[in-house]
């Protein structure tokens, strides 16, 4: 492979890199001031990219024409359809958040800018083949996080909860890098094939001690039972556009990375990891149902649902096969797509004065005040606990079929049963808003960003999603494919 | 024979139309949809029933679609027309298209026309299907419409509790019966390997005696138990000694249900089944035995009832309870034209007494107990000359060979058939049912008697005070009771005046009178005599028409004495000295509480049947259900989730230390599960 080939395949991240570094001068010549220019630049960056990585998914790309700089990075459609995604949920993040900083009188140019620095790193994170490259991903997009965390400086619960973030991380670094470096200790290399190739033929104690380990570090990015704890006080804490974006875009890139360390560089001892993946998914699935339940504020309700949503997804990781992987890219998208849209209408909660509200209370009887906007959710509500015919229903659906098929029944029932549980809490905010007496506390007008980003959402999550359901299937079977030919 | 479509599925088209058109139709296009489908399905019956008349008339299937195949059982979904069911046709769609007219003026206050009258098409499209089956399952269809819709009219004024109680109890009695006609459904398939009617009837004759069947732990003759089992059914159906509890109750529906459901038509579907069937049960003696004495049994002690009771429906109910015993034990012994023939008669002239009622009942403002009629002759003289018509006819009124009413006709034939047929169980039932045949007239006459001769005695009834009230003080109620002591009753009437019903109302009376009077007259050579006009339809036993015309003079003139005595009686206790009931009724204390409490079958059935049903259902419910059911399965389930979000909300203390510590506890245990 000659370099010219490797550098065109890391195009997207050449870009963002470059437009990262240019708008960071801009904002620190312009100043605040250019912070809207900055975010429209911004917007328009990651549509290119888009535009960038969209045929080679489109095409299926896999095999070796798809591995950059000897293995170290590999630009195939499954890291494709994952960028895609990534993409796309930072743009949201990006759009939703002027009229929010806005109203407190504090939308910095950085924002944009540390966004995309996040979505560099989340691209170099999914198309990571060597642990080397993974760890700088990851790095990178952590680093990026732990400030948006704690945006608004002024704010406590904000900065408590950058903090707790960072030294959450820091923790889990270490405990990946240490899992990386007894890894490498037993095998000799960091290359992902490398890896492989070593571990087929038997394995150490020692490097069953790596695989955890490293499977844990990576975990805490995915927020799943028991790396889960710093999910609701972050997401309470960070400012709203930002646990949207905290909430899409990193776990696509997280759990497109897990996918690929335990398929790829673990594939061949699946027996060591898929055990400890199928508790995960379980107790993320129960965990996040449970604690749902008793939670009043409703940015903590839906950090809950995305451990729940996590468990899910894992699901389909735990199955190892072909199948699984597209099921659990599905899943992945209808998620994304319904857990910014529920975001964007929660960003819409706000009274007279345009503070954000937050309190589950507040939506009492919004169904009378704000008729569309309580429609918008509560279809949303009801997509999240996947009831049909909504498509929330069918990311459900894929995954458990996956799981059938790879014969785990019992895996999927009690998925099933535990999603019982989930819908408890979803059609609870449903009842809230549809019966309770009104709280008359939900006033004003909404940004017309966010009635456009939730009119998307909302009509995606409609059975007209269905019509999505061969183009996305076939993309994700691709996608798929790709990871399963690299394995 | 396409005419056979639209007359079975006129009415089901009118039913879907007014019953979803409700209100948005409106109650007068209802009505003239659902009437409008009725009288175009009888006008096409008649014909078809004609063209029976000239005998040698082989069957017609015309086939709807194909409906189940399933393995072995194929069957289409097709209608049979022959002689057997031309009558039935004829039957059904004359009063329930006279019903329907009736019904403009019964029900002309009601809010809930469209839904009555789709109720009553509907009741229609399902008897129609059941007597067009051509295989069991398609009769059992329209077996359960039947019950569906009479269910539904029975309850149709559902805000009065004790509607929807008799709606209910008839619903569940006939489920009974149905457990066994679907037993012997099974059983039928399952012996004769198809549900085809035609099939199963060549089939029958060589199964007599040929082969035992095991059930309950019994050996027991094949054909024997099939025929019991389909007969439970028809004793459900048609209010047999013993599922005839649910009946009466069915008065509470309007009095225009009770003429086309409970008289005319699905009350005799049990008797069409038995004839439908009749080579089955010719092929069972043993069974054919037990038809008998059921009928014979049904046909008295239901007659004992009527004696008693004072409401004027429930007379006519416990009097077609009878009338059907009648039909049974004639089907029991052999003689399935005789009881074609008095079901066919039985249907004019218990719709019209059903009507007559009905007509009384509205002329005295919905009063039904006779002790408050009396001398209402003069007053609405058209429904009495309906109700003496109907009365001649039920009485069996005539001269042998010169003239007689309808019943005359048929109830004669039923009685000889059973002398002639020469079985112990026939004479009984000769002798039974001449018994009741003087009960009858006595019953009929004391109802003609209180309700239309003697003295008027309106004054005490509540109906006709707040008649009186609302005609004669200010239309405003709310001054109705502060009047209620200012009345002064004139001799008996209350100064009410009855007024005659609406013509819409008076033509069914006068159809229906013609039927009563002529039906006999004009059809029973047919019916009876001619093997031709039945061809293969049912079973037709040649030797006991024979005999029949065979039998002693006195025989032939029973019915006719038994009658005249029963009409003296009636005339001695009801105008003569009309202290009479009572004296006799207080002398006879317990015989005529046990007959005027309906033999106690109601409280005999609570305490056997209901209460530990009732007890059972409680402990189901308590023990089971709640007890361990909800206990452990969802209350237990919620409990659970309510103690584990308690639990994951402790966890969650905000403490990063604490949460740093659950990370590096969850590592250690799944690098722990791992290595072991």
């Amino acid at each position: 492979m000659d370099f010219s080939h490797s550098l065109s395949l890391i195009l997207p991240e050449i870009v963002l890199s470059v437009a990262g570094l240019v708008l960071l001068l801009v904002a620190a010549w312009g100043g605040d001031k250019t912070s809207r220019a900055i975010t429209i630049a911004s917007c328009v960056v990651l549509a290119a990219c888009f535009a960038i990585v969209a045929p080679s998914v489109c095409a299926a790309a896999m095999g070796p024409d798809t591995v950059a700089f000897g293995g170290q990075f590999t630009a195939d459609a499954f890291a494709g359809i994952a960028k895609l995604m990534i993409f796309a949920a930072a743009g949201a993040a990006l759009v939703i958040a002027p009229a929010f900083f806005g109203r407190y009188g504090i939308m910095r140019a950085e924002y944009p800018v540390l966004i995309l620095f996040s979505t560099l790193g989340m691209a170099i994170m999914v198309s990571a083949t060597d642990l080397m490259t993974l760890y700088i991903g990851l790095e990178l997009q952590s680093l990026a996080a732990y400030v948006l965390a704690s945006f608004l400086r002024t704010d406590d619960r904000s900065a408590e909860a950058g903090l707790k973030y960072f030294v959450l991380g820091a923790l889990a670094s270490g405990i990946l890098l240490f899992g990386m470096s007894l890894v490498y200790g037993f095998t000799g290399t960091t290359d992902f094939g490398g890896i492989r190739a070593a571990l087929s033929g038997g394995m150490a104690t020692g490097a069953l001690f790596g695989i955890v380990f490293v499977l844990a570090g990576l975990a805490f990015k995915i927020s799943a039972v028991p790396f889960h704890m710093w999910t609701p006080d972050v997401y309470e804490g960070a400012p709203t556009p930002v646990t949207a974006f905290f909430a899409s875009a990193p776990k696509v890139a997280a759990i497109a990375l897990t996918a690929r360390v335990a398929l790829d560089a673990f594939g061949a001892q699946a027996g060591a990891w898929q055990q400890v993946v199928i508790f995960a998914a379980l107790a993320s699935i129960v965990v996040g149902a449970l604690g749902a339940i008793g939670q009043a504020n409703v940015k903590r309700l839906l950090a809950y649902s995305s451990i729940n949503n996590v468990g899910f997804i894992l699901i389909g990781l735990a199955t190892g096969t072909a199948e699984g992987v597209s099921a659990m890219l599905v899943y992945l998208a209808i998620y994304v797509a319904m857990t910014v849209g529920s975001f964007v209408a929660v960003l819409m909660l706000r009274n007279a004065e345009g503070e954000a509200l937050e309190a589950i209370s507040d939506m009492a009887g919004l169904s009378r005040t704000k008729p569309l906007l309580a429609l918008c959710l509560a279809m949303l509500m009801f997509s999240l606990a996947g009831i049909p015919p909504l498509f929330g229903f069918w990311g459900k659906f894929v995954v458990f079929q996956a799981a059938v098929q790879a014969d785990m029944v019992a895996l999927a029932a009690i998925g099933i049963a535990a999603s019982v549980i989930g819908a408890f809490y979803y059609i609870k905010i449903v009842k809230i808003m549809y019966f309770d007496e009104p709280a008359n506390v939900v006033q004003g007008r909404s940004d017309w960003a966010h009635w456009a980003l939730l009119a998307i959402s909302t009509a995606a999550m409609s059975p007209l999603g269905y019509l999505l359901t061969p183009w996305l299937g076939e993309l994700a079977d691709g996608a798929a494919a790709a990871l399963f030919l690299a394995a | 024979m396409s005419s056979i479509l639209i007359i079975v599925f006129a009415p089901l088209l009118a039913a879907i139309v007014a019953g979803l058109g409700n209100r948005a139709l409106g109650s007068f296009a209802a009505k003239l949809v659902t009437t409008g489908a009725l009288f175009l399905s009888c006008a096409l019956s008649w014909p078809i029933f004609l063209g029976y008349l000239g005998g040698d008339v082989p069957a017609a299937v015309v086939p709807v679609l194909n409906w189940v195949q399933s393995g072995d059982m194929t069957f289409d979904w097709a209608l049979r027309v022959d002689a057997l069911t031309a009558v039935m046709l004829v039957v059904i769609t004359t009063v329930s298209a006279l019903v329907h007219l009736y019904s403009w003026g019964y029900m002309d206050e009601d809010p809930d026309q469209p839904r009555f009258f789709a109720y009553l098409s509907l009741f229609t499209f399902a008897m129609l299907m059941l007597v067009t089956a051509d295989n069991l399952v398609q009769m059992f269809f329209g077996w359960e419409g039947v019950g569906l819709a009479s269910y539904l009219l029975i309850g149709f004024w559902f805000k009065k509790p004790s509607a929807n109680a008799a709606a209910i109890k008839a619903f569940v009695v006939n489920r009974v019966g149905d457990f066994g006609f679907m037993l012997g459904i099974f059983g039928t398939f399952l012996v004769f390997g198809t549900v085809s009617i035609p099939e199963i009837l060549a089939a029958a004759p060589a199964m007599e005696g040929a082969s035992t069947i095991g059930f309950l732990g019994m050996r027991l003759d094949t054909m024997t138990i099939l025929c019991l089992l389909l007969f439970i059914g028809a004793m459900g159906k048609s209010a047999q000694l013993g599922l005839h509890i649910w009946l009466p109750d069915a008065m509470e529906g309007p009095t225009p249900v009770s003429a086309l459901i409970h008289a005319a038509t699905m009350v005799t579907a049990g008797v069409f089944m038995v004839c439908r069937l009749s080579p089955m049960f010719e092929a069972a003696p043993d069974a054919l035995t037990f038809v008998t004495f059921i009928g014979a049994a049904t046909c008295l002690f239901a007659a004992t009832i009527g004696t008693t009771q004072w409401d004027i429906k429930r007379v006519i109910a416990y009097s077609t309870c009878s009338q059907l015993g009648y039909m049974f034990f004639a089907a029991g012994v052999g003689a399935y034209g005789a009881a074609m023939f008095h079901l066919f008669t039985h249907a004019f002239f218990k719709a019209l007494l059903f009507l007559g009622a009905g007509s009384v009942i509205h002329a005295m403002h919905h009063e039904q107990d006779m002790r408050y009629y009396g001398a209402l002759r003069k007053q609405i003289p058209l429904t009495f000359w309906a109700m003496m018509a109907g009365t001649l006819a039920i009485t069996g009124v005539g001269v042998l060979g010169v003239f007689g009413f309808a019943g005359f006709y048929s109830k004669d034939a039923i009685l000889e058939a059973a002398f002639a047929s020469g079985t112990e169980m026939g004479r009984t039932a000769f002798w039974v049912g001449a018994f009741a045949a003087l009960l009858t007239s006595f019953y009929s006459w004391r109802l003609m008697f209180l309700t239309f001769w003697g003295k008027p005695r309106w004054a005490d009834s509540e109906h006709i005070q707040h008649a009186v009230h609302g005609e004669h003080e200010t239309p405003d109620e709310e001054h109705g009771d502060s009047t209620h002591a200012n009345v002064h009753p004139h001799e008996g009437t209350a100064g009410y005046h009855p007024h005659e019903s609406p013509w819409t109302m008076l033509v069914p009376l006068g159809l229906l009178s013609i039927g009563a009077v002529f039906a006999g007259f004009v059809f029973h050579h047919a019916f009876i005599d001619e093997a031709a006009f039945w061809n293969g339809s049912i079973a037709y036993n040649e030797g006991l028409i024979h005999a029949m015309h065979e039998v002693p003079l006195w025989v032939k003139l029973t019915a006719t004495i038994v009658m005249l005595i029963g009409l003296a009686i009636a005339w001695l206790a009801y105008i003569r000295d009309t202290s009479i009931p009572e004296k006799t009724a207080t002398q006879l204390g317990p015989v005529y509480r046990f007959l005027y409490n309906k033999w106690y079958f109601d409280e005999l059935y609570r305490l056997v049947f209901i209460v530990p049903a009732l007890w059972l259902g409680r402990v189901f419910w308590k023990g089971g259900d709640e007890g361990i059911i909800d206990r452990f399965g969802p209350n237990g389930a919620a409990w659970v989730v309510e103690k584990g979000a308690v639990a994951a909300k402790r966890v969650q203390s905000g403490l990063l230390t604490s949460y740093a510590l659950i990370m590096l506890l969850g590592l250690v245990a799944a690098v722990t599960w791992v290595l072991f």
